[in-house]
Protein backbone atom coordinates (compact mmCIF):
# COMPACT_ATOMS: atom_id res chain seq x y z
CA UNK A 1 0.00 0.00 0.00
CA UNK A 2 1.37 3.28 -0.88
CA UNK A 3 1.66 5.49 1.93
CA UNK A 4 1.79 9.86 1.84
CA UNK A 5 3.83 11.59 3.70
CA UNK A 6 2.87 14.95 3.29
CA UNK A 7 0.03 16.87 2.43
CA UNK A 8 1.78 17.69 -0.79
CA UNK A 9 2.08 14.32 -2.10
CA UNK A 10 -1.87 13.81 -0.76
CA UNK A 11 -3.20 16.86 -3.17
CA UNK A 12 -1.80 15.20 -6.03
CA UNK A 13 -3.81 12.26 -5.75
CA UNK A 14 -7.55 13.97 -6.39
CA UNK A 15 -9.46 10.77 -5.24
CA UNK A 16 -7.17 10.21 -2.13
CA UNK A 17 -7.37 13.73 -1.52
CA UNK A 18 -11.30 13.75 -1.23
CA UNK A 19 -11.76 10.95 1.12
CA UNK A 20 -8.73 11.83 3.10
CA UNK A 21 -10.19 15.26 3.62
CA UNK A 22 -13.98 13.71 4.87
CA UNK A 23 -12.52 11.29 7.07
CA UNK A 24 -11.15 14.04 8.83
CA UNK A 25 -13.87 16.22 8.76
CA UNK A 26 -15.67 13.12 10.65
CA UNK A 27 -13.19 12.71 13.63
CA UNK A 28 -12.92 17.02 14.10
CA UNK A 29 -16.64 17.58 13.54
CA UNK A 30 -17.35 14.28 15.63
CA UNK A 31 -15.31 15.49 18.98
CA UNK A 32 -15.91 19.70 18.58
CA UNK A 33 -19.53 18.35 18.54
CA UNK A 34 -19.57 16.25 21.58
CA UNK A 35 -16.93 19.08 23.12
CA UNK A 36 -19.52 21.44 22.72
CA UNK A 37 -22.88 19.01 24.08
CA UNK A 38 -20.32 18.43 26.98
CA UNK A 39 -19.41 22.39 27.74
CA UNK A 40 -23.25 23.03 28.26
CA UNK A 41 -23.03 21.02 31.47
CA UNK A 42 -20.77 23.14 33.36
CA UNK A 43 -21.75 23.97 36.64
CA UNK A 44 -24.65 21.50 36.12
CA UNK A 45 -22.54 17.81 37.09
CA UNK A 46 -23.89 15.99 39.57
CA UNK A 47 -21.17 17.33 41.76
CA UNK A 48 -18.17 19.80 41.56
CA UNK A 49 -15.26 17.19 40.90
CA UNK A 50 -17.20 15.71 37.75
CA UNK A 51 -17.52 19.31 36.93
CA UNK A 52 -13.55 20.05 36.66
CA UNK A 53 -13.10 16.33 35.45
CA UNK A 54 -15.94 16.54 32.40
CA UNK A 55 -14.34 20.49 31.37
CA UNK A 56 -11.25 19.13 31.25
CA UNK A 57 -12.19 16.25 29.43
CA UNK A 58 -13.83 18.40 26.71
CA UNK A 59 -11.21 21.19 26.20
CA UNK A 60 -9.22 17.87 25.54
CA UNK A 61 -11.27 17.00 23.25
CA UNK A 62 -11.68 20.19 21.56
CA UNK A 63 -8.15 20.34 21.30
CA UNK A 64 -8.27 16.45 19.33
CA UNK A 65 -10.74 18.76 16.92
CA UNK A 66 -8.40 21.57 16.55
CA UNK A 67 -5.62 18.57 15.41
CA UNK A 68 -7.91 17.10 12.45
CA UNK A 69 -8.78 20.81 11.45
CA UNK A 70 -5.49 21.40 10.99
CA UNK A 71 -4.54 19.09 9.05
CA UNK A 72 -7.76 19.73 6.95
CA UNK A 73 -5.70 23.29 6.44
CA UNK A 74 -2.46 21.85 5.74
CA UNK A 75 -4.59 20.00 2.45
CA UNK A 76 -6.32 23.72 1.90
CA UNK A 77 -9.63 23.46 2.98
CA UNK A 78 -9.36 26.48 4.78
CA UNK A 79 -8.16 28.28 8.12
CA UNK A 80 -8.47 25.70 10.99
CA UNK A 81 -11.32 28.37 12.69
CA UNK A 82 -12.63 29.01 10.00
CA UNK A 83 -13.32 25.32 9.26
CA UNK A 84 -15.30 24.73 13.06
CA UNK A 85 -17.04 27.77 13.28
CA UNK A 86 -18.17 29.06 9.49
CA UNK A 87 -19.34 26.24 7.75
CA UNK A 88 -22.98 25.41 7.08
CA UNK A 89 -24.58 22.77 8.77
CA UNK A 90 -24.72 20.69 5.40
CA UNK A 91 -21.03 20.75 5.15
CA UNK A 92 -20.88 19.24 8.76
CA UNK A 93 -20.19 15.46 9.26
CA UNK A 94 -20.62 14.63 12.49
CA UNK A 95 -22.90 12.01 13.13
CA UNK A 96 -26.12 13.00 14.50
CA UNK A 97 -25.64 11.09 17.62
CA UNK A 98 -23.39 13.65 18.99
CA UNK A 99 -25.25 17.53 17.99
CA UNK A 100 -28.53 15.98 20.07
CA UNK A 101 -28.89 18.21 22.87
CA UNK A 102 -28.41 17.14 26.31
CA UNK A 103 -31.83 16.16 26.99
CA UNK A 104 -35.26 19.02 27.33
CA UNK A 105 -34.82 22.63 27.87
CA UNK A 106 -31.51 24.53 27.37
CA UNK A 107 -28.91 26.00 29.27
CA UNK A 108 -30.32 29.00 29.94
CA UNK A 109 -33.91 28.28 31.12
CA UNK A 110 -34.31 24.80 32.92
CA UNK A 111 -32.11 22.76 31.31
CA UNK A 112 -33.40 19.41 32.27
CA UNK A 113 -30.43 17.50 31.49
CA UNK A 114 -29.87 13.77 31.41
CA UNK A 115 -27.05 12.84 33.41
CA UNK A 116 -27.51 8.73 32.21
CA UNK A 117 -27.81 10.02 28.72
CA UNK A 118 -24.34 12.27 29.22
CA UNK A 119 -22.44 8.92 30.25
CA UNK A 120 -23.59 6.36 27.87
CA UNK A 121 -23.11 8.53 24.98
CA UNK A 122 -19.84 9.68 25.90
CA UNK A 123 -18.33 6.12 26.97
CA UNK A 124 -20.16 4.23 23.68
CA UNK A 125 -18.58 7.29 21.92
CA UNK A 126 -15.24 7.21 23.24
CA UNK A 127 -14.70 3.51 23.04
CA UNK A 128 -15.30 3.70 19.16
CA UNK A 129 -12.82 6.71 19.03
CA UNK A 130 -10.17 4.62 20.46
CA UNK A 131 -10.99 1.56 17.95
CA UNK A 132 -10.93 4.46 15.06
CA UNK A 133 -7.44 5.69 16.26
CA UNK A 134 -6.05 2.69 16.65
CA UNK A 135 -6.60 1.71 12.88
CA UNK A 136 -4.98 4.92 11.93
CA UNK A 137 -2.07 4.26 13.77
CA UNK A 138 -1.30 2.45 10.33
CA UNK A 139 -3.24 4.82 8.19
CA UNK A 140 -1.70 5.32 4.44
CA UNK A 141 -1.70 9.24 5.49
CA UNK A 142 1.63 9.68 7.70
CA UNK A 143 0.25 12.87 9.16
CA UNK A 144 -2.65 11.07 10.25
CA UNK A 145 -0.81 8.44 11.87
CA UNK A 146 1.03 10.71 14.28
CA UNK A 147 -2.16 12.57 15.30
CA UNK A 148 -3.94 9.56 16.24
CA UNK A 149 -1.01 8.32 18.34
CA UNK A 150 -1.17 11.99 19.71
CA UNK A 151 -4.53 11.39 20.85
CA UNK A 152 -5.00 8.24 21.66
CA UNK A 153 -2.88 8.79 24.79
CA UNK A 154 -5.30 11.28 25.95
CA UNK A 155 -8.44 9.24 24.82
CA UNK A 156 -7.21 6.58 27.55
CA UNK A 157 -7.98 8.78 30.12
CA UNK A 158 -11.12 9.34 28.79
CA UNK A 159 -11.86 6.21 28.79
CA UNK A 160 -11.33 5.50 32.57
CA UNK A 161 -13.38 8.04 33.61
CA UNK A 162 -17.01 7.23 31.10
CA UNK A 163 -15.92 3.32 32.36
CA UNK A 164 -15.98 3.99 36.17
CA UNK A 165 -19.53 5.91 35.91
CA UNK A 166 -21.25 3.54 33.56
CA UNK A 167 -20.09 0.62 35.69
CA UNK A 168 -21.02 2.75 39.00
CA UNK A 169 -24.65 4.03 37.56
CA UNK A 170 -25.28 0.51 35.69
CA UNK A 171 -24.59 -1.34 39.61
CA UNK A 172 -26.75 1.04 41.33
CA UNK A 173 -30.05 1.42 42.15
CA UNK A 174 -32.72 0.06 40.69
CA UNK A 175 -33.93 4.03 39.49
CA UNK A 176 -30.15 4.61 38.22
CA UNK A 177 -30.19 0.86 36.16
CA UNK A 178 -33.64 2.02 34.68
CA UNK A 179 -32.27 5.16 33.72
CA UNK A 180 -28.91 4.25 31.94
CA UNK A 181 -31.03 1.36 30.18
CA UNK A 182 -33.31 4.07 28.61
CA UNK A 183 -30.22 6.26 27.68
CA UNK A 184 -28.57 3.17 26.06
CA UNK A 185 -31.51 3.05 23.83
CA UNK A 186 -31.55 5.98 22.98
CA UNK A 187 -27.76 6.24 22.33
CA UNK A 188 -28.41 3.20 20.39
CA UNK A 189 -30.95 4.33 17.82
CA UNK A 190 -28.27 6.50 16.29
CA UNK A 191 -25.18 5.08 17.08
CA UNK A 192 -25.13 3.42 13.64
CA UNK A 193 -23.81 6.67 12.45
CA UNK A 194 -21.11 6.99 14.84
CA UNK A 195 -19.64 3.91 13.17
CA UNK A 196 -20.31 4.59 9.57
CA UNK A 197 -17.50 6.15 7.62
CA UNK A 198 -20.02 7.41 4.81
CA UNK A 199 -20.24 7.52 1.19
CA UNK A 200 -16.71 7.55 0.52
CA UNK A 201 -15.86 4.67 2.99
CA UNK A 202 -15.07 2.64 0.30
CA UNK A 203 -12.07 4.83 -1.43
CA UNK A 204 -10.99 5.39 2.19
CA UNK A 205 -10.46 1.38 3.18
CA UNK A 206 -8.88 0.79 -0.21
CA UNK A 207 -6.31 3.59 0.13
CA UNK A 208 -5.42 2.57 3.56
CA UNK A 209 -6.87 6.01 5.02
CA UNK A 210 -8.72 3.87 7.99
CA UNK A 211 -9.84 -0.14 7.81
CA UNK A 212 -13.14 -0.63 6.15
CA UNK A 213 -16.22 -0.15 8.48
CA UNK A 214 -17.38 -3.27 8.96
CA UNK A 215 -14.17 -4.38 10.81
CA UNK A 216 -14.22 -1.17 12.96
CA UNK A 217 -18.28 -2.14 13.74
CA UNK A 218 -17.52 -5.53 14.74
CA UNK A 219 -14.48 -4.54 16.81
CA UNK A 220 -16.94 -1.92 18.65
CA UNK A 221 -20.26 -4.56 18.63
CA UNK A 222 -17.82 -6.95 20.13
CA UNK A 223 -16.46 -4.46 23.10
CA UNK A 224 -19.59 -3.95 23.79
CA UNK A 225 -20.90 -7.58 23.68
CA UNK A 226 -18.55 -7.97 26.96
CA UNK A 227 -19.41 -4.62 28.62
CA UNK A 228 -22.88 -5.91 28.43
CA UNK A 229 -22.43 -9.30 29.53
CA UNK A 230 -20.49 -8.26 32.40
CA UNK A 231 -23.39 -5.58 33.57
CA UNK A 232 -26.09 -8.71 33.24
CA UNK A 233 -27.35 -6.80 30.09
CA UNK A 234 -28.08 -8.01 26.73
CA UNK A 235 -26.84 -6.76 22.93
CA UNK A 236 -30.35 -6.42 21.15
CA UNK A 237 -30.49 -6.08 17.39
CA UNK A 238 -27.60 -4.26 15.68
CA UNK A 239 -27.63 -0.24 16.74
CA UNK A 240 -29.70 2.00 14.79
CA UNK A 241 -29.20 5.09 12.39
CA UNK A 242 -33.05 6.49 12.41
CA UNK A 243 -31.96 10.65 11.81
CA UNK A 244 -30.10 9.73 8.92
CA UNK A 245 -26.34 9.51 8.15
CA UNK A 246 -24.08 12.73 8.91
CA UNK A 247 -21.77 11.46 7.35
CA UNK A 248 -23.11 12.35 4.13
CA UNK A 249 -24.47 15.90 5.42
CA UNK A 250 -27.82 14.48 6.92
CA UNK A 251 -28.59 16.69 10.23
CA UNK A 252 -31.61 16.97 12.62
CA UNK A 253 -32.52 21.04 12.60
CA UNK A 254 -30.64 20.47 16.34
CA UNK A 255 -26.90 21.15 14.39
CA UNK A 256 -28.00 24.23 13.06
CA UNK A 257 -29.20 25.67 16.87
CA UNK A 258 -25.70 24.18 18.48
CA UNK A 259 -23.67 25.95 15.46
CA UNK A 260 -25.43 28.86 15.83
CA UNK A 261 -24.63 29.39 19.53
CA UNK A 262 -21.32 27.81 18.53
CA UNK A 263 -20.10 30.55 16.29
CA UNK A 264 -22.09 33.69 17.75
CA UNK A 265 -18.93 34.96 19.08
CA UNK A 266 -16.52 34.06 16.07
CA UNK A 267 -19.26 35.31 12.97
CA UNK A 268 -18.99 38.73 14.11
CA UNK A 269 -15.49 39.01 14.78
CA UNK A 270 -13.94 36.83 12.79
CA UNK A 271 -10.59 38.87 13.25
CA UNK A 272 -11.10 38.47 16.85
CA UNK A 273 -8.62 36.44 18.95
CA UNK A 274 -10.66 34.75 21.68
CA UNK B 1 32.20 35.11 12.33
CA UNK B 2 29.86 33.02 14.95
CA UNK B 3 29.59 29.73 13.89
CA UNK B 4 25.65 27.92 14.16
CA UNK B 5 27.01 25.69 16.87
CA UNK B 6 28.05 28.69 18.93
CA UNK B 7 24.28 30.47 17.62
CA UNK B 8 21.75 26.91 18.82
CA UNK B 9 23.75 27.12 21.87
CA UNK B 10 22.82 30.52 22.83
CA UNK B 11 18.99 30.03 21.69
CA UNK B 12 18.85 27.12 24.21
CA UNK B 13 20.08 28.84 26.69
CA UNK B 14 17.84 31.52 26.22
CA UNK B 15 14.79 28.67 25.92
CA UNK B 16 16.33 27.97 28.98
CA UNK B 17 14.38 30.80 30.58
CA UNK B 18 10.77 30.33 29.19
CA UNK B 19 8.01 28.60 30.59
CA UNK B 20 5.06 27.12 29.97
CA UNK B 21 2.02 29.55 30.62
CA UNK B 22 0.33 26.37 32.91
CA UNK B 23 3.18 25.59 35.02
CA UNK B 24 5.35 28.53 35.57
CA UNK B 25 9.11 27.70 37.60
CA UNK B 26 9.41 24.86 34.81
CA UNK B 27 11.39 25.80 31.43
CA UNK B 28 9.65 24.31 28.09
CA UNK B 29 13.09 22.29 27.64
CA UNK B 30 12.66 20.99 30.73
CA UNK B 31 9.58 19.67 30.24
CA UNK B 32 11.04 18.09 27.14
CA UNK B 33 9.14 19.95 24.53
CA UNK B 34 11.99 21.38 22.15
CA UNK B 35 12.17 18.53 19.71
CA UNK B 36 15.32 20.61 17.59
CA UNK B 37 17.00 23.84 16.87
CA UNK B 38 18.19 24.23 13.38
CA UNK B 39 19.81 27.38 12.74
CA UNK B 40 21.00 27.88 8.92
CA UNK B 41 22.21 31.47 8.48
CA UNK B 42 20.22 33.94 10.54
CA UNK B 43 17.44 31.97 10.85
CA UNK B 44 16.73 29.76 13.80
CA UNK B 45 14.07 26.59 13.27
CA UNK B 46 12.81 25.75 16.50
CA UNK B 47 11.14 22.10 16.38
CA UNK B 48 8.49 22.40 19.29
CA UNK B 49 6.14 19.20 20.90
CA UNK B 50 3.15 20.13 22.40
CA UNK B 51 2.43 18.73 25.21
CA UNK B 52 -1.09 17.89 26.00
CA UNK B 53 -4.27 19.09 23.88
CA UNK B 54 -6.44 19.93 25.84
CA UNK B 55 -3.45 23.09 27.26
CA UNK B 56 -4.66 25.95 24.87
CA UNK B 57 -1.49 28.09 25.62
CA UNK B 58 0.32 26.94 22.09
CA UNK B 59 -0.22 30.41 20.72
CA UNK B 60 1.43 31.82 24.28
CA UNK B 61 4.52 29.54 24.25
CA UNK B 62 4.91 30.02 20.46
CA UNK B 63 4.80 33.57 21.03
CA UNK B 64 7.53 34.01 23.99
CA UNK B 65 9.79 31.13 22.30
CA UNK B 66 10.08 33.79 19.55
CA UNK B 67 11.26 36.73 21.51
CA UNK B 68 13.28 34.50 23.17
CA UNK B 69 15.20 33.43 20.69
CA UNK B 70 15.23 36.96 18.98
CA UNK B 71 17.20 37.91 21.74
CA UNK B 72 20.37 36.16 20.50
CA UNK B 73 22.46 37.90 18.20
CA UNK B 74 22.88 37.07 14.78
CA UNK B 75 19.42 35.40 14.50
CA UNK B 76 17.27 37.71 12.65
CA UNK B 77 14.03 35.12 11.91
CA UNK B 78 12.58 32.52 14.07
CA UNK B 79 10.54 30.07 13.07
CA UNK B 80 8.64 28.19 15.74
CA UNK B 81 7.19 24.93 14.17
CA UNK B 82 4.63 22.36 16.10
CA UNK B 83 5.77 18.71 15.13
CA UNK B 84 4.22 15.85 16.25
CA UNK B 85 6.55 13.29 15.32
CA UNK B 86 8.07 12.40 17.91
CA UNK B 87 5.19 12.46 20.27
CA UNK B 88 5.72 14.43 23.37
CA UNK B 89 6.07 11.79 26.28
CA UNK B 90 6.35 12.60 30.32
CA UNK B 91 9.37 10.48 29.96
CA UNK B 92 10.98 13.88 28.03
CA UNK B 93 10.69 16.10 31.51
CA UNK B 94 14.16 16.23 32.55
CA UNK B 95 15.35 15.58 36.46
CA UNK B 96 15.70 19.36 36.81
CA UNK B 97 12.26 19.65 35.11
CA UNK B 98 10.93 16.84 37.61
CA UNK B 99 12.30 18.49 40.58
CA UNK B 100 10.97 22.19 39.57
CA UNK B 101 7.50 20.63 39.02
CA UNK B 102 7.79 19.65 42.84
CA UNK B 103 8.31 22.80 44.00
CA UNK B 104 5.35 24.35 41.63
CA UNK B 105 3.17 21.55 43.87
CA UNK B 106 2.85 18.89 41.27
CA UNK B 107 4.04 15.66 41.56
CA UNK B 108 6.31 14.30 38.49
CA UNK B 109 4.74 11.47 36.67
CA UNK B 110 6.00 8.33 37.71
CA UNK B 111 8.83 7.19 34.82
CA UNK B 112 7.66 3.96 34.98
CA UNK B 113 3.98 3.88 34.43
CA UNK B 114 2.76 0.85 31.93
CA UNK B 115 -0.17 2.39 30.17
CA UNK B 116 -3.69 1.69 31.28
CA UNK B 117 -2.66 1.15 34.72
CA UNK B 118 -3.09 2.91 37.74
CA UNK B 119 -0.15 4.81 38.51
CA UNK B 120 1.16 5.39 42.13
CA UNK B 121 2.37 8.90 43.00
CA UNK B 122 3.73 10.08 46.13
CA UNK B 123 3.52 13.17 47.64
CA UNK B 124 5.36 16.20 46.70
CA UNK B 125 5.50 18.24 50.55
CA UNK B 126 6.04 14.70 52.85
CA UNK B 127 7.24 12.44 50.58
CA UNK B 128 4.69 9.72 52.07
CA UNK B 129 3.32 7.13 49.74
CA UNK B 130 0.41 6.96 51.59
CA UNK B 131 -1.30 9.11 48.79
CA UNK B 132 -4.96 8.69 47.29
CA UNK B 133 -6.44 9.70 43.84
CA UNK B 134 -9.50 11.80 43.84
CA UNK B 135 -9.73 12.87 40.50
CA UNK B 136 -8.43 12.01 37.39
CA UNK B 137 -8.89 14.95 36.07
CA UNK B 138 -7.58 18.17 37.52
CA UNK B 139 -7.80 21.98 37.22
CA UNK B 140 -5.99 21.10 33.54
CA UNK B 141 -6.24 18.71 31.49
CA UNK B 142 -2.61 17.69 32.30
CA UNK B 143 -3.02 16.94 36.39
CA UNK B 144 -4.55 15.11 38.77
CA UNK B 145 -5.87 15.56 41.95
CA UNK B 146 -4.82 13.38 45.02
CA UNK B 147 -4.66 13.94 48.89
CA UNK B 148 -2.18 12.75 51.06
CA UNK B 149 -2.87 10.36 54.15
CA UNK B 150 -0.15 11.21 56.19
CA UNK B 151 0.32 14.96 55.73
CA UNK B 152 -3.46 15.74 55.28
CA UNK B 153 -2.59 17.69 51.90
CA UNK B 154 -4.46 17.64 48.76
CA UNK B 155 -1.61 17.70 45.81
CA UNK B 156 -1.82 17.27 42.04
CA UNK B 157 0.10 15.00 39.76
CA UNK B 158 1.53 15.31 36.31
CA UNK B 159 -0.37 12.50 34.76
CA UNK B 160 1.84 10.02 33.01
CA UNK B 161 1.60 9.63 28.85
CA UNK B 162 3.41 7.60 27.05
CA UNK B 163 3.98 6.60 23.16
CA UNK B 164 1.67 3.25 23.56
ZN1 LIG C 1 2.19 14.34 52.39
Amino acid sequence: MRTYETAEEALESPEYNEALTELLFQLADDDFLLAYRGSEWLGLAPHIEEDVAFSSINQDMMGHATLYYKRLEELGEGKADDLSHLRSPEKFRNAVLLELPNGTGNYLEKPNYDWAFAVVRNYFYTLAKKIKLESLKTSSYVPLQHTARKVLMEVNYHLMHWETWFNQLIQSTEEAHKRMKNAIDQVWEEFMGVLSTGDKGDVMARSGIIEDEETIKKRWISKVESVFTQSGLHLKEKPQMKSGNGRNGEHTPTLESALDTLSEVYRKAPAQGW
Amino acid sequence: MITSDRLKETVYRELKKVEDPEITSVSILDLGMVDDVIVQEKEAVIQVLPTFSGCPALDLIKKRIEEAALKVGGVETVNVQFVYDPPWTTDRITEEGREQLKQFGIAPPPSDHIDGEPWHVDCPYCGSTYTTMENIFGPTACRSILYCKSCKNPFEAMKPVANL
